[in-house]
């Protein structure tokens, strides 16, 4: 199941579109916290310059091999290059920031 | 639902057999069905490949098939590696017996924040189970975890919550787990998997390893306590030779003929017994190995199969040492019924050696096996070791109904009866090759120091080992002692010489008796003759004395007439 949730507005130059997946089993206390947490972080840090896909693995199972997701909840940052992961429920803003190399350590 | 539970535990456990060689002996037929297992040991002790051939042989045998969850080769690596134990993944990747999942966890890609759990893992071995309808499942290893997160409470209980998960998908598991420092596995994986604990171990003693497994524990059976060893050869794991944990095997009375004519008369008139296990021992250069040489041709002329184990000697070596004897192996090696196998001793460890004796035995099936020498094998073991690896070779053989024969080399300035003492008390025949040296010469004596169940001669025999084969002769025994050699054929002619003097002398003694009865008899006819002639003179002059005086009477008669009366004519 794609789910497709906030659209970027202007196009901008890839290097600086962020493709995120978020890996979610079931409506758990820890994914629906994690999703509200990634959406907060984004539509502050990144407006306009984002998607986020979620991905329910209860749903789509098969798709957990792909991304190799061992944790749930599991960010994945798709794009930009590299691809980089952050587990968990999001909670600590700052190291979500740090994970997706939006501000430096 | 807890009733139902507890019924199924008094059930009888049921086993999911391995296919591993040798391993559903030790452990009454394998691993606990539908109940995971931890599989330890250090680094290279062969975790891995247990886990592959368990599910390997799930597939290909036992209609399981299985998934492989690898924290740590991906799919190609893994296939790749058990190709050249002719395992083909892929093929059976393609006919849905195997499912290969390869789980990378790389840490410094990962950052850390909130709680999580494990369920994407759950929610992959569930996929990769349905797909190809799993009933096993091998998890390699686990512990890579452990190093990928940093939440360690919550890695412990979500592991925990993974086995009782696969139990209660009733698959039968392998865990495995790198072996602590005190404990089985780095991170305790035992406390999770209480059912069944298999220990690999790799170790070196004096600069040999030696692979040996042991059932740590293993809930609601028995199983073998001990430590097995066990090769990875090219067809995999091989656990040896667990088979006989008891003195329980059939005895033979037929008799096996030992290659010497005179050394089967020693032995009761016809040889060893079959299936019997012989001692041949002596000190260097006394033709133990002639004699084992002897008894593998005299099986191979009979049309039987033979395996000649050398830890001295290459086969070429044995072939012409043995030919220059009049021992021809050549034409048996030809047909096929000999095989060589020439190690040293101190290739391998002992239990290495066991297992690849054993397992060439079982590949061969010989009737008759020579070992050429076991005393060799002490520089790669104790004495003690030694003895517990023969005796599970000897068990084994027995149980095949193979005759064996160990020479021994015996140590010099030891008491020849007491170096074997730790091995003698398998072996049911015990000959003894020494050398005797007497006169400046060095020969070879040979005698049955036992033989369980049959008579045997108490005689020490002269051991003569001629271009012609081995032979054996009698040695002197006389009032100077035991002779053999060149001093025996002295004596021997000695001896001759002196019984012809006395032959002589009797001869020469018969004939004065015979001349003197001669004379005597000659004697007696002379003094018989004088008596006669005696006799008749004697005779003679009676006659005439009583002629005499028959005459004088008549003179008388008439001189008294004459005087009487009658005078008229006066």
């Amino acid at each position: 199941m794609l789910e497709a949730n906030e659209q970027n507005d202007g196009i901008n130059d890839r290097g600086d579109f962020w493709e995120l997946r978020l890996y979610v089993a079931g409506q758990t206390p820890n994914c629906v916290k994690a999703f509200e947490n990634l959406k907060k972080i984004c539509e502050k840090e990144l407006k306009g310059r984002y998607k986020i896909v979620v991905i329910d693995l209860m749903v789509n199972p098969e798709l957990a091999k792909g991304d190799q997701i061992v944790a749930i909840p599991t960010l994945v940052r798709k794009l930009p290059v590299p691809v980089k992961r952050i587990i968990g429920s999001l909670q600590d803003t700052e190291r979500v920031l740090v994970g997706l190399d939006l501000i430096k350590q | 639902m807890a009733s139902a539970t507890q019924t199924e535990e008094f059930k009888k456990l049921n086993k999911c057999p391995t296919g591993i060689a040798g391993f559903e002996e030790i452990t009454g037929g394998g691993l606990p069905a539908g109940r995971p297992t931890l599989v330890c040991g250090s680094a290279g002790s062969g975790k891995t490949l247990f886990a592959v051939e368990f599910l390997v042989n799930g597939a290909v045998r036992f209609d399981e098939p299985g998934v492989f969850i690898a924290f740590e080769e991906n799919e190609v690596e893994l296939t790749e590696n058990v190709a050249s134990l002719k395992w083909d993944l892929n093929e059976l990747a393609e006919q849905k017996k195997i499912y290969l999942d390869h789980v990378y966890i790389e840490r410094s890609e990962i950052e850390e924040t909130g709680e999580f759990n494990l369920e994407g893992l759950f929610i992959r071995i569930e996929a990769a189970m349905n797909a190809i309808q799993a009933r096993r499942i091998a998890i390699d290893s686990i512990e890579a975890l452990f190093s990928g997160f940093d939440n360690e409470s919550l890695l412990r209980a979500e592991i925990r919550r993974l086995f009782r998960w696969l139990k209660e998908k009733g698959l039968t598991a392998v865990i495995t787990g790198e072996k602590g420092n005190n404990a089985f596995t780095r991170h305790g994986l035992e406390e999770y998997i209480s059912d069944c604990v298999v220990f690999l171990d790799h170790r070196l003693i004096d600069q040999v390893a030696t692979r040996r497994m042991r059932i740590i524990k293993y809930r609601g059976t028995s199983h073998g306590t001990n430590e097995y060893p066990f090769l990875i050869t090219e067809k995999g794991f091989s656990v040896f030779p667990i088979t006989t944990l008891d003195l329980d095997y059939p005895v033979s009375t037929d008799r096996v003929p030992t290659g010497v004519e005179r050394l089967d008369e020693m032995l009761g008139g016809q040889g060893y017994y079959k299936g019997a296990s012989i001692l041949i021992s002596g000190t260097a250069g006394t033709g133990k190995s002639s004699l084992g040489a002897c008894f593998v041709g005299a099986a191979c002329k009979r049309g039987e199969r033979a395996i000649y184990f050398s830890f001295e000697e290459a086969a070429d070596q044995i072939l012409r040492n043995m030919a220059s004897i009049g021992i021809d192996l050549k034409p048996a090696l030809d047909r096929g019924l000999l095989e060589f196998r020439s190690v040293r001793s101190t290739t391998y460890g002992i239990e290495t050696h066991l297992m690849m004796m054993l397992k060439k035995i079982d590949e061969f099936q010989p009737s008759v096996v020579a070992v050429d020498p076991i005393s060799n094998l002490t520089s790669v073991a104790d004495i003690r070791e030694v003895k517990e690896a023969l005796t599970r070779l000897i068990d084994y053989m027995k149980m095949k109904g193979i005759t064996a024969i160990f020479t021994d080399l015996s140590n010099f300035g030891r008491s020849l009866e007491t170096t074997e003492t730790a091995i003698s008390s398998l072996m049911d025949t015990w000959i003894l090759l020494r050398d005797i040296e007497i006169n400046g010469e060095r020969n070879r004596g040979m005698y049955v120091l036992k033989s369980r169940g049959m008579d045997h001669s108490n005689q020490i025999r002269e051991f003569l080992i001629t271009s012609d084969g081995i032979d054996l002769q009698d040695v002197y025994v006389g009032p100077r002692g035991v002779l053999t050699g060149t001093a025996r054929f002295t004596q021997e002619a000695e001896e001759a010489a002196e019984t012809l003097i006395q032959h002589q002398k009797i001869e020469r003694l018969q004939r004065d008796l015979q001349r003197k009865e001669n004379t005597m008899t000659s004697r007696i006819q002379e003094l018989k003759d004088a008596f006669e002639a005696e006799k008749e003179e004697i005779r003679h002059a009676i006659h005439e004395a009583e002629a005499r005086a028959r005459a004088l009477n008549g003179n008388k008669d008439e001189l008294e007439r004459m005087r009487s009366g009658t005078r008229g004519a006066i």
